[in-house]
């Protein structure tokens, strides 16, 4: 930990707020010149992109760069450092933002959608708040950003303004709004405990003697409540298949990878980088944490195989595997880590393919019943090729990437002799399989007469699906490539294991 | 009927005012030269620290007021339009002295100034502490941006009466001024009574009801007023001094003394009521709620904040607060009143319809969050208090002022007929989705961090139960702003199983004079007539004060460590001083 080497830079601010610039332009640009608008939202992701993963072969090299801005309150400065976890995030919300921002082009022009500006305005705000999170260096800065993004995303679910997206938003008000409460009580007990900062450390900064057992559960308690809405751990997911009346690609991007994710990603940090392994054993708060995601993730894939709503299917699924991730942080093991920050990258890939090809399908035929879509592989190989690859990869068949993250998680878990958990693991396995397997076999392998007609969606959409799809082949094959995923989480898991002492 | 008890009320509140600014401003006038001499002295012997410059601030910060007190009426006797304009001019130059005010006392510590050269404790001191300083800009703040917006406001909702009003709201500021940098206990006592009877006839102006309903403000008021002043008279006939350093540094001998505790009890009383203390919060709603917006939006935000102040004043400086909140549990009294207060006013606040009477409530709820922070009693909680007097000022005023510009663009504040307004006044909604962010607590709003400090403090207190209420009481204020945001951004002018919102396309005259749009009945003056079909956004002079407020409880957000560090960390009592904090 201490080989770590911290240095001052300006890059983790501009990659920060290239988003929040990007949102007076878009607004200024307004409906009037639609393409000049995009151009806004697309420069701002490939800008952000690019400055995220400028700071790859820093992190690699064990040096972490950070920025203190000003003290925002007296013992606390806003500030920016990206470590490892936090960069393994970035680059999944930045790099899918940038593919989401093209398909969802596509996707608004080719339904129609209204209030387009609001649209992208907002998305850029989610995506600002977002790599808030991911490089949060200290609790309150967390917190900020955590709460900016449960504003920012309110716009997007009620997008539509129909009574059913305003219940949604309203349902998704009264879960995220109570969590941002209990997190800011944690952090405020957490400061009044530990008035020493709050600085995130790998290997956790909180010790036994800072405050009483009960006082620490109870902290923790409310961290999990806080982060755990988000990361949508029963009995605390129902906002998720509500907030599904929002357009495709915000189901695509912040409810399968950006708000979910952060909600994991706080899970991540609230036990790695909070307590620390050593201090959960301690206080044996771990097991708890890791029974709810283990019922979770059995329970959430149970109840998909009974949605016939293909988004619904997919929102319960998305519930499930982050579980996976929340149990991998929770059984304290070093595979189970790494499978956790590997199956925070990889789900992503594979889900947002998944979502995407949902919405192409919507836009194209207008069917969001998975009965509806029978022989439609025909019509549209290119996107449910993809749906094959991505229901493939969740189900954890080996040669796409959720074979390797899942393969990791079971390793952590026998690791731990948590053989209950490794049951679970592959149970949810088979009802993967169960689940997306005839969606796609009675896609490509039955007729429908009904379907002669359409084609593929515009390129817009075929052409990011394809590329997450393509992604996640890859990463399945050579998991290293690239983004250096493997190294990445086992630098992770090295220095929160390690940092245990 | 309406009209003979206005002016009637106006004439009382007049006369009296009259005789007590021209007592008070010759006496200034009078102090103002003697103190140039005494100031020199102190020079002389070097006893001082502060300039002779530094040393004048405390009467150069009333100046304005007493100038504007008598230019106001006087030019504006000479044409009308005259009578704003002197007021903005009144306003910022007061601005720009507070300012002054703060950064001399940040530099060089507290000013003393004798009034008329009286030494305490027989004459009357001024003091200017980092507190004190504190508040008066933050007066000062709100009372420039709501002249500027008084402006077009009282000539469309109040034509005709610009006079009487803007000289009223001089006389109120100068009478919150005065009590908050007054350091004699009787003369805050006449301070109060300046503000408070400006103040009521202020309120007089609005609806039919104004004028009932700030008669109402007046009996409770006097009440409250005259609790107080017994309070210092028990404390005159124990210390035989009215000056608070003097008192304060007496009453350690008296601690046993029962007559000390009826004299805290009933100035604490009176202080409660004023502030809008739960359960003494009874005069509150229909007051704001009938007031004319302008009224509504200068009172609000300053007047239960000042009685507040004055609160910490006695509590923390005057008396011993450890005896006060400790010994004799009256930190667990006003804790938990405020904090009936928080859940009392939010959700009273949901069951409103009326938009002016929901934010009424709301500061019923937002006055409780600081009478938390002043009875919990240790330093983080009192820096959240201190904040939320600056923070929640920011934020209500801006709230109060789009009321009014709504009220005035569509003739209605009825919450169903706010559908679909955020499309048609993009900007004037833009200040106010900002401060209700803020009075939700979103960070980095400003809000945020009043109840960051706040919770700190409880937790730093060990009183888990209010933590916990405090943090999910947001939950009710995220309820009725939500609720009305998804109203002004999602939804279209029809709305669902309301009959009355229809009126709102009937045209001008139907929203104005149908009973039937305002079940309260509620006649709303001002009315531009455009209508909620043709509601834009209004010019500039509306427009920029709440705007700007608006803007700054995010920037006040985010730069709220530069406050509490450097203002409010040096404003806490000795006792209670931060470690590292605030020199």
């Amino acid at each position: 930990m201490d080989a770590l080497h911290t240095f001052h830079s300006t890059r983790p601010l501009w990659a920060l707020l290239v988003s929040l610039l990007a949102i007076p332009l878009i607004v200024a640009t307004g409906e009037r010149h639609r393409n000049l608008r995009e151009t806004w939202t697309i420069l701002a992701a490939v800008a952000k992109t690019v400055l995220v993963w400028s700071m790859l072969p820093w992190v690699l090299q064990g040096r972490v760069p950070e920025i203190s801005l000003w003290r925002i309150t007296p013992s606390v400065e806003l500030a920016l450092r990206v470590d490892t976890l936090g960069l393994v995030f970035a680059i999944v919300a930045s790099t899918l933002w940038l593919l989401t921002s093209l398909y969802s082009i596509g996707y608004v022009r080719g339904a129609g959608e209204h209030k387009q500006t609001r649209y992208f305005a907002s998305f850029a705000m989610c995506l600002h708040a977002t790599i808030g999170i991911a490089f949060a260096a200290n609790l309150v800065t967390f917190l900020i950003f955590f709460e900016m993004l449960s504003i920012a995303t309110y716009p997007l679910v009620i997008h539509k303004e129909t009574p059913v997206a305003l219940a949604a938003g309203r349902k998704y008000l009264s879960f995220v709004l109570p969590a941002g409460l209990m997190l800011l009580l944690a952090v405020v007990l957490t400061a009044s405990i530990h008035p020493g900062g709050l600085d995130f450390q790998a290997g956790g900064f909180l010790s036994g003697d800072d405050a009483s057992r009960v006082l620490l559960r109870w902290i923790f308690l409310f961290f999990i409540l806080g982060v755990g809405v988000k990361a949508a751990i029963m009995p605390l997911q129902s906002w998720l298949p509500a907030a599904m009346a929002a357009p495709t690609p915000v189901s695509a991007l912040l409810h399968a990878v950006a708000v979910v994710k952060a909600g994991v990603f706080g899970v991540l940090r609230v036990t790695g980088y909070v307590y620390g392994p050593h201090l959960l054993k301690d206080i044996g708060v771990w097991t708890a944490l890791a029974w709810f995601a283990g019922v979770t993730l059995t329970v959430a894939s149970l109840l998909a195989l009974r949605q016939d709503n293909l988004k619904r299917r997919l929102a319960y699924s998305t519930v499930g595997h982050l579980s996976y991730i929340v149990l991998g942080a929770a059984i304290l093991t070093p595979y189970g880590l790494i499978g956790s920050v590997l199956h925070l990258m990889f789900h992503a890939t594979m889900k947002i393919t998944l979502f995407f090809c949902a919405g192409a399908i919507y836009v194209r035929t207008h069917k969001e019943q998975i009965s509806d879509m029978v022989g439609i592989g025909r019509q549209m190989p290119i996107t449910m090729g993809a749906f094959a690859v991505g229901s493939l990869g969740l189900a954890g068949i080996p040669g796409i990437n959720g074979f390797f993250s899942k393969w990791n998680l079971a390793l952590g878990t026998a690791q731990g002799g948590q053989w209950i958990f490794l049951g679970l693991l592959v149970l949810s396995g088979v009802l993967n399989a169960a689940y997306f397997f005839p969606i796609v076999q009675q896609a490509f392998f039955r007729r429908n007469p009904e379907f002669s007609s359409y084609g593929e969606a515009s390129m817009w959409m075929v052409v990011p699906l394809a590329l997450t799809a393509l992604m996640s082949l890859v990463l399945g094959l050579a998991p290293n490539l690239a983004a250096h995923a493997w190294d990445l989480a086992r630098a992770v898991s090295a220095a929160v294991m390690g940092g245990a002492g | 009927m309406s009209v003979k008890w206005t002016s009637r009320l106006w004439a009382g509140a007049g006369t009296a005012l009259a005789t007590l600014v021209s007592a008070v401003g010759v006496a200034a006038a009078a102090g103002h030269e003697m103190a140039q001499a005494h100031g020199d002295l102190s020079a002389i012997h070097g006893a001082a620290t502060q300039s002779p410059d530094a040393f004048q601030i405390p009467a150069m910060v009333l100046a304005p007021l007493l100038i504007g007190v008598v230019l106001v009426p006087a030019l504006g006797r000479l044409r009308r339009s005259l009578a704003y304009q002197v007021t903005v001019v009144v306003f910022v130059a007061y601005l720009a002295v507070a300012l002054k005010a703060l950064t001399t006392v940040l530099a060089h510590g507290t000013l003393h100034y004798k009034m008329a050269g009286w030494m305490p404790p027989v004459g009357i001191e001024w003091t200017l502490d980092a507190l004190s300083a504190f508040v008066v800009l933050v007066l000062a703040v709100v009372a420039v941006m709501v002249a500027i917006y008084s402006g077009v406001a009282v000539r469309r909702q109040n034509p005709e009466r610009e006079v009487p009003f803007f000289s009223m709201m001089v006389v109120m500021m100068l009478g919150l001024t005065g009590m908050v940098m007054t350091g004699d206990l009787f003369n805050l006592y006449v301070f109060f009574e300046v503000s408070s009877l400006s103040a009521y006839a202020l309120m007089a102006v609005g609806d039919r009801k104004a004028p009932v309903s700030s008669f109402r403000y007046l009996l409770q008021g006097t009440i409250g007023a005259s609790s107080y002043l017994m309070g210092v008279g028990y404390l005159y006939v124990l210390t035989g001094s009215l000056n608070m350093a003097d008192v304060a540094s007496l009453l350690p001998h008296l601690l046993g003394n029962p007559a000390l505790t009826v004299a805290l009890v009933l100035m604490v009383a009176g202080l409660g009521l004023k502030m809008a203390l739960f359960p003494m919060h009874l005069w509150l709603p229909d007051a704001y709620t009938y007031a004319s917006s302008t009224s509504t939006a200068i009172i609000a935000p300053v007047m239960t904040k000042v009685s507040a102040y004055v609160l910490i004043r006695m509590i923390y400086f005057v008396f011993d607060s450890n005896w006060v909140l400790s010994d004799l549990h009256l930190g667990f009294v006003v804790t938990w009143l405020a904090m009936a207060g928080v859940i009392w006013g939010s959700v009273m606040a949901i069951a409103q319809r009326d938009v002016k009477r929901m934010l009424a409530y709301s500061s019923i709820a937002q006055v409780g969050y600081i009478g938390v922070g002043i009875g919990t009693g240790n330093p983080w909680a009192l820096v959240g208090a201190i904040l939320h007097i600056m923070n929640h000022a920011t934020m209500k005023s801006s709230l109060f002022m789009v009321t009014g510009i709504v009220e005035m663009q569509t003739g209605t504040r009825r919450l169903q007929n706010w559908n679909g307004l955020g499309r048609k006044m993009p900007w004037t909604f833009l200040a106010f989705t900002l401060a209700a962010l803020a009075m939700v607590g979103v960070p980095p709003t400003n809000g945020f961090f009043s109840k960051w400090y706040l919770a700190l403090g409880l937790a730093g207190a060990k009183q888990w139960v209010l933590l916990v209420l405090l943090v999910l009481s947001s939950l009710l204020t995220a309820g009725y702003f939500f609720r009305l945001l998804e109203r002004i951004y999602a939804r279209t002018g029809e709305d669902v199983g309301s009959g009355s919102a229809r009126v709102g396309e009937a045209g001008d005259g139907g929203v104005r004079e149908d009973g039937g749009a305002n079940a309260d009945g509620v006649k709303l003056a001002g009315a531009s007539g455009s209508g909620i079909a043709g509601a834009r956004d209004p010019g500039l002079a509306l427009l920029l004060p709440p705007l700007l407020l608006g803007v700054g409880t995010l920037v006040l957000g985010l730069v709220n460590a530069w406050f509490v560090t450097e203002v409010i960390a040096k404003a806490l009592p000795a006792a209670l001083r931060i470690p590292g904090l605030g020199g």
